[in-house]
């Protein structure tokens, strides 16, 4: 009994885990399975997540280190994981319904988001390069599987083979780059790699440099971050919506804090090398997610775009590499990921008698049929366009005064110019909602889904006012991982 | 002449440069693209070994061990997938998958 009491960091990724393997048994041995109607695994996953959750909530987010350094439980891991299974829940309570009607609903989906969940968590609590890539590898193998769920439509089929084969390369390119800091270290502790780097002088580092690009490239592509963007229009466009719903949010903050905590654990001595890359990493998004988006007429390629525009701006607080930045990073993402939801209950909600509807113009007229869903909608779009006072604004405002602090004034003069572009999109679908000439009517919008569009927009509009929880534990988070990279560097 | 780091460096550099090549310049067929990732992550394989021996650290062997497994499960389901979408297009050459542009 004493040997177990050491993993009880590690509690909530083994309860999922065993919850995963608890609803494949269900799932095999239950009779009553057809598609899309079965033993509430949709709820019973929900309920997993939510122990999950609790379980986290309940440590102290005290420092811990697991398996000589390879799991690693801090404040860090603590803010990421609960915003992790925050947003998967929120993502599948919204829907479930959608789900069962297109007969996707089975325990299959709901084991592989499970998995995909454990797979995340691991990847944020990270400590060596074996960790980083099995917990990556269970995300993305999980992943590619849920794009391409829906089996009888090509479209999801062809969003899973992209997927497959773009993210296998991108895997491809993380392990060479694995392989090569592991052999020019001699190490494949993040900490013990800082440490080696820190000692040589910079031209004897050519190699881990090397290997540092062939990394991040591969973590660039998880992020989707331009050039390495290809493949998320055609996976959000092709995928169901609840996936790409999931797709949006909860695995794209996985692979940043895998990014952030990789970058500021394990290279710190060799910071400017790898700031070059995010600064162009960022500015390259931020103005391809701003100018692919304006053509685009299928809102889930719409979000696609705003998407990578998003990863571009959350890269600046990245590329600071202070604590204010790391800090706002965080906050970025967490807003991001609420808007997203949002964004996502109502485009779940857009469907008419013949069936989900993917169009920008058949939104038109919405205000006058639905004011609530286009007020939500028009709120998080003004939010994502980063229009005070609304939460997106705050975003912003954190990342460029990261930026500034840092002396990264191009960048923040980039980020701003490339918003007042993107905002052109956000605002032409609010204009298609409240002065276009309705054309289609659709259903009345399903109570699951509404709670959490309405959700999503409360915090969107009272961000304002109440701001301290998120941003102070995004600040506790950002210290902690910048308290433990000054101590490794002495 | 003795057969030293550089030499398998240089072998898993070529595999792996195989590999990416194989994956953009292939115009035919999908079944090709999981072979080049297969090399490519054979060639890290072989990075990791000879890392490891000359080191005279296990650490990379274990890396590679894993590396094996998880190279087996991406094949699993990479077939898996590709199947999946023959069955619904009837085809699985490179320039028909293109149904969404991009």
């Amino acid at each position: 009994m004493q040997a177990f009491v050491g993993y009880a960091p590690m509690l909530p990724e083994i309860v999922i885990a065993i919850g995963a393997m608890a609803i494949l048994m269900l799932g095999v041995f239950r009779k009553d399975v057809t598609p899309g109607e079965d033993f509430g695994s949709g709820w019973l996953t929900v309920m997993v997540l939510i122990i999950g959750g609790a379980l986290i909530l309940n440590g102290d987010g005290a420092r811990e280190a697991l398996f000589d350094g390879a799991f690693i439980s801090d404040a860090f891991s603590r803010f990421s994981k609960l915003l992790i299974l925050g947003a998967a829940a929120l993502v599948l309570v919204m829907s479930l319904d959608t789900l069962s009607r297109e007969k996707l609903l089975s325990p299959e989906i709901c084991v592989l988001m499970l998995l995909a969940v454990v797979g995340m968590m691991l990847m944020v609590s990270a400590g060596n390069l074996i960790a980083l890539f099995l917990g990556l590898e269970l995300q993305s193998l999980a992943l590619y599987v849920i794009a391409a769920i829906d089996r009888s439509k090509v479209r999801s089929s062809e969003a899973g083979l992209k997927y497959f084969v773009l993210g296998s390369l991108s895997s491809g390119m993380l392990l060479y780059g694995a392989s090569l800091i592991y052999g020019f270290t001699g190490s494949i502790d993040f900490s013990v790699i800082a440490t080696v780097a820190q000692g040589q002088p910079a031209t004897q580092n050519i190699g881990l440099i090397v290997g540092l690009v062939f990394l991040m490239v591969g973590l660039a592509f998880k992020i989707s971050a331009v050039p390495f963007h290809m493949w998320t229009p055609d996976v959000y466009e092709g995928a169901p919506t609840p996936v790409t719903a999931f797709f949006a949010a909860a695995p794209k903050l996985a692979a940043f804090s895998l990014l952030v905590r990789t970058l500021l654990m394990g290279f710190p001595g060799i910071a400017t090398q790898w700031q070059q890359i995010i600064v162009f990493l960022s500015i390259a998004s931020m103005v391809l997610g701003a100018f692919a988006a304006i053509g685009q007429k299928n809102i889930k390629r719409l979000m696609a775009y705003s998407s990578i525009g998003h990863v571009g701006y959350a890269l600046i607080g990245l590329a600071t590499n202070s604590e204010a930045g790391t800090q706002a990073l965080l906050v970025y993402l967490a807003i991001y990921i609420v808007m997203t939801i949002g964004a996502f209950a109502c485009i779940l909600s857009m469907r008419t008698a013949d069936g989900p509807v993917e169009d920008i113009d058949s939104l038109s007229g919405l205000a006058n049929k639905n004011l609530g869903m286009a007020f939500v909608l028009a709120m998080i779009f003004f939010s994502m366009a980063g229009i005070p006072p609304l939460a997106g604004f705050f975003a912003k405002l954190y990342v460029f005064g990261a930026a500034m602090k840092s002396g990264l004034y191009t960048l923040a003069i980039i980020g701003v110019l490339s918003s007042v572009v993107g905002a052109y999109y956000y605002l032409r679908v609010v204009k298609v909602m409240f002065f276009d000439e309705s054309k289609v009517t659709f259903l009345p919008v399903v109570r699951s889904t509404g709670v959490v569009m309405t959700l999503a927009g409360a915090f969107v509009l009272l961000f304002v006012v109440i701001p301290s929880p998120l941003v102070d534990a995004a600040l506790e988070a950002a210290r902690s991982l910048h308290v433990a990279t000054a101590a490794a560097a002495r | 002449m003795t057969i030293g780091l550089s030499h398998y460096l240089t072998v898993a550099a070529c595999l792996f440069t195989l590999g990416m090549l194989g994956i953009f310049l292939n115009r035919k067929n999908v079944i090709v693209i999981l072979m080049s990732i297969e090399l490519m992550l054979l060639a890290v394989n072989i990075n990791l070994v000879a890392f490891s021996y000359y080191l005279g650290d296990l650490v990379g062997q274990v890396f590679a061990l894993f590396n094996l497994t998880v190279a087996a499960a991406e094949a699993a389901i990479g077939l898996a997938i590709v199947v999946v979408y023959f069955r619904n297009r009837g085809s699985i050459a490179v320039e028909d998958i293109n149904m969404m542009k991009g």
